[in-house]
């Protein structure tokens, strides 16, 4: 709270010319610090009653709650340990697949794109945005996955030598659901939020900018690399939380296609579980005080598992760009 | 300029106070607008669905539920958000008397195996619980096992594996299959019967569909998904070995006969599985769906529209139900369920609703 | 000269490597779609008639619409956006204007990600249990505040970015005019931003529009048409997701009906915001 007052201000603050003018000044700052405070208070009051409703949970396993894989709601043993590598790998792949899809296509609107198509190709990007994620789960159950199981499964699982340590990633039920799976339908949910964003990033980049860089006999790639890039990559990289965050936590598609079997994946074609997944499947039917908690608690590990990786992209990448 | 901020924040004020008043009103208000809210297990939602519409249109009556799963049924009535809970895993005697609940059947269903193999004829392929239950834990893995050759002479079992389908998300149909898989199969104790249980082997689907979808994208795999579901889809079923050493195919008759045979009169709060009956024609996994009520309803009003609801329901619903693939109770079930509204009473102490003679 | 032609052969390979690569992504990101939207419309378009607009939600076998659930959902979604809204551009311009690098501001833009990615039926249970639990109730006003709890991290986020991006000199020269502060971000930075904004609204809504779990556990949903927000209201994709799972073949050709609407309403708000905003910036 004692922060709001020692807050510098970036923007030259000019003498005040009215007297209201100047006094409605802090009357603004004041209320788009409490719309940022709201905000925080909000997560506070998430992260809080999660930890209340988790707590018999961690309570009960300890350690073993962040270490196990096991879950049986019959012995009531549980561990979040099966679900967090599920989360982890499906929503990395998803982001590997999905970021440099969604920049080639930022590229394409902004750079290549002939004048005419642009609006609408933009329009239709976005327009994936706008489709309910259970379309996308009964599409990648009904649709992809029969597709995905006869093209790219099977000849990949036949044609792996036996013994390999390839043949061993991609055992699996031939049937298109599965890790790979569940990431490639999150890869195309989160693309159009990565790529809308760095749309309309690269389209602040002034114009005189590029056009000297292109002045100079750049070609695109190097505009592209050397001038666009460095230009908007604080932006880009809330583009890119923007997508990761719908990956880590994105339920229903998810549960559709990923074939939901708890423990640690073994491998690429395997069925596994995400937390939300978890979450989803059980926690209408969970009655039992221990379950219930278990799955409140997966709800708060999602939680430390986002902060962790926002916290280190932060590091890596830093966020010193003052423009 | 403060000014504004302190309108601002004293209309915030304004309107969370408008809010906080509102509520008691809100809860009290179902009785006045004639708009009752349940909520609970899946599997009934069409049928109720169904009445619910029919009454709307006769009496006027708003009765809305909604699918939110049995558990969620359960612990909300228990929050008393919704007028009236619904699930398909009946609660203990102890557990009605603890929490102060009525509990009773409205209408039959059960689980079906689903199977896909080539050429193979819906209830061609002849399974017994134990196999069913070998299946399910992995250790028959292919479906040119000995011991399913046996059982089925005659039909043409490939050299396939097993590919094992079950539900991914807690639900009233697991806990019906593994109840029955525990009562017929010793060695499936090791699993456990509930809603959502540590399966030994296989994928698993979300809801019915997803189950069914899976099922039908895998040659040689086995599911199971609820009767209604199964019989809407046509989907091809596997034929089941009863108590009674009978092989049986799912039908209407077959649950109406497992419904028939079982005396519900010595369950207290209706707490009957109906799994594995002995008569001869009786599908051995079925199970009713229950409704949970409050014994002491706060608002008489609201509980006498519940009750009437499913009263007239009884009367007149039964041809809807045969039309959705669902089982109606048999009328000596009725009869009971009717005779035990009388526990549930209002803030005067008397029911709240008194079912006219039939 | 291999030393100046290499080069100029490197150049030229990977140009046309990251040109091939930037019309390849967008060509799947445009496949996808197609193949997505083209089992929404072969699925979805036998279900639409007059009576989705006309009738509430059906039993199995009767007829019926979706028009408690789009009015339902309408609603909802209103309420939510307009809350979202407002604390989304106003908390994303105070991380912009005047909280750029304090340390309480670093700290609102890192939790605000989290928010982000918390996920949407987490929001929902929250919402229960301080909503929906105690007031004893399921009601849409619920849902609103649910949706509104998603989609304002990600007005904030986008407000921020794009106000970020507008260069100082624009500040400089409004306040050098005598514009106080507050009528610099008013009229100068977020007109100059809106086009960013809208899409940051946008992303926003049609993150919404879709989200079944929030719902489940605060609007509940319901058969009948109502439009008091303090009861259990109808919503589209609570129905999507019911009927989209059930046995019946009306209610799935509903579903996928729903799902249709769905998608055809983002793509007109879209377009219309886009007309309406119609982006000065060059062509």
């Amino acid at each position: 709270m004692t922060a709001a007052a020692d807050v510098p201000s970036p923007t030259p603050t000019a003498p005040s010319r009215s007297a209201f003018g100047a006094a409605f000044d802090k009357g603004f700052e004041i209320l788009c610090f409490s719309a940022a405070t709201f905000l925080l208070a909000a997560l506070g009051g998430i992260v809080v009653s999660l930890a209340i409703g988790g707590w018999p949970a961690f309570q009960t396993f300890g350690l073993n709650f962040f270490v196990s894989a096991e879950w049986d709601p019959v012995q009531e043993i549980y561990g979040a340990a099966g679900a967090v590598t599920g989360t982890l790998v499906t929503a990395s792949l998803a982001l590997l697949f999905a970021l440099p899809l969604a920049f080639g296509i930022a590229i394409f609107l902004v750079e290549l794109c002939p004048p005419l198509l642009r609006r609408p190709i933009g329009t239709a990007v976005e327009l994936l945005a706008g489709i309910p994620s259970i379309v996308y789960g009964m599409w990648g159950l009904f649709v992809f996955a029969p597709w995905f199981a006869k093209h790219v499964q099977m000849p990949i699982m036949m044609s792996a030598e036996p013994g390999t340590l390839w043949e061993k990633i991609t055992t699996g039920v031939p049937n298109g659901a599965g890790i790979l799976s569940a990431s490639i339908i999150l890869a195309i949910m989160i693309l159009p939020f990565i790529a809308a964003t760095m749309r309309e990033l690269l389209l602040t980049i002034p114009a005189q900018v590029r056009e000297s860089a292109y002045g100079l006999g750049s070609t695109t790639f190097e505009v592209v690399r050397k001038v666009s890039i460095p230009y908007v990559r604080t932006g880009a990289i809330g583009a890119i939380m923007l997508g990761l965050g719908r990956a880590l936590g994105e339920t229903m598609a998810v549960t559709f296609i990923i074939g939901n079997a708890h423990g640690f994946p073994t491998s690429i074609f395997a069925s596994g579980s995400t937390i939300a997944s978890t979450i989803a499947n059980e926690f209408a039917e969970a009655t039992e005080r221990l379950h219930a908690a278990s799955l409140i608690a997966l709800g708060l590990v999602l939680f430390l598992i986002t902060f962790v990786v926002l916290a280190l992209a932060r590091l890596l990448i830093g966020r010193q760009a003052n423009l | 300029m403060y000014r504004k901020i302190v309108l601002g924040l004293a209309a915030c004020l304004a309107l969370s106070a408008c809010g906080q008043k509102s509520d008691p009103q809100g809860a009290a208000a179902p009785s006045s607008s004639a708009q009752i809210a349940g909520a609970g297990a899946s599997f009934p939602a069409p049928l109720y669905a169904k009445w619910a519409e029919t009454q709307k249109a006769e009496t006027g009556v708003a009765l809305n539920y909604q699918s939110i799963g049995s558990g969620g049924g359960i612990k909300q009535i228990k929050a008393k958000t919704v007028a009236f809970g619904a699930t398909d895993k009946p609660l203990k005697p102890e557990e009605l008397q603890a929490e102060g609940l009525a509990q009773f059947p409205t209408v039959i269903g059960g689980v079906v195996p689903i199977v896909n193999l080539p050429d193979l004829q819906p209830g061609q392929l002849k399974l017994t619980g134990p196999l069913l239950a070998d299946i399910f834990l992995g250790t028959i893995k292919k479906w040119n096992d000995p011991a399913l050759l046996a059982l089925n002479p005659g039909v043409k079992l490939p050299n396939l594996p097993i590919t094992v389908v079950h539900r991914s998300d807690g639900s009233g149909t697991s806990f019906l299959f593994t109840s029955y898989l525990t009562a017929v199969a010793p060695k499936w104790a090791s699993v456990g019967a509930s809603d959502a249980v540590k399966w030994p082997t296989g994928q698993g689907g979300k809801g019915n569909d997803g189950v069914s979808g899976y099922v039908k994208q895998t040659t040689g795999a086995i599911g199971y998904v609820e009767y209604a579901y199964a019989k809407q889809n046509g989907l091809p079923h596997a034929s089941l070995q009863n108590a009674a050493g009978q092989y049986v195919n799912p039908t209407a008759e077959s649950f109406s006969a497992a419904a028939a045979g079982a005396d519900w009169s010595k369950a207290p709060g209706f707490y009957l599985l109906l799994i594995d009956q002995k008569d001869p024609a009786a599908w051995p996994i079925t199970g009713a769906t229950f409704i949970l009520m409050h014994k002491a309803q706060a608002d008489a009003a609201t509980g006498k529209t519940v009750l009437s609801f499913f009263d007239r329901a009884f009367s007149t619903g039964d041809a809807a139900a045969s039309e959705l693939a669902y089982v109606p109770l048999p009328a000596a079930l009725k009869a009971q369920v009717r005779a035990s509204w009388s526990a549930i009473v209002g803030p005067d102490g008397k029911p709240v609703f008194t079912p006219t003679a039939q | 000269m291999t030393t100046v032609a290499a080069p100029r052969l490197s150049r030229r390979i990977s140009e046309g490597l990251f040109l091939t690569f930037c019309w390849v992504a967008t060509g799947i990101a445009i496949l996808a779609l197609a193949a997505i939207l083209w089992s929404l419309l072969s699925q979805g378009i036998g279900g639409l008639d007059l009576n989705i607009f006309t009738k509430s939600t059906p039993a199995p076998g009767s007829e019926g619409g979706l028009l408690n659930a789009i009015l339902g959902s309408l609603m909802m979604c209103v309420v939510a956006m307009i809350g979202a809204v407002f604390i989304g551009v106003l908390a994303g311009t105070w991380l912009s204007e005047y909280a750029r690098d304090s340390h309480y501001g670093k700290v609102v833009r890192f939790l605000n990600d989290v928010l982000l990615s918390a996920p949407s039926i987490l929001v929902g249970l929250f919402v229960y249990t301080i909503l929906v639990a105690p007031l004893k109730g399921f009601s849409g006003l619920a849902g609103s505040v649910a949706l509104a709890l998603l989609a304002a991290p990600v007005i904030t986020r986008t407000t921020e970015d794009v106000l970020r991006l507008q260069p100082i000199a624009l500040r400089e020269a409004s306040v050098a005019l005598g514009a106080p502060v507050w009528r610099t971000i008013l009229t100068v930075i977020w007109k100059a931003a809106q086009g960013g904004m809208l899409t940051g609204a946008l992303l926003a809504f049609a993150r919404i529009s879709g989200e079944t779990a929030p719902l489940l556990f605060t609007a509940l949903n319901n058969q009948f048409l109502s439009l008091d927000l303090t009861k259990p209201t109808a919503n589209l994709p609570v129905v999507i997701f019911n009927f989209a799972l059930s046995a019946y073949d009306d209610w799935r050709r509903l579903a996928w009906a729903g799902a249709l609407l769905i998608a055809a309403t983002v793509l007109t708000v879209t377009i219309v915001a886009r007309i309406i905003a119609r982006e000065p910036r060059r062509s």
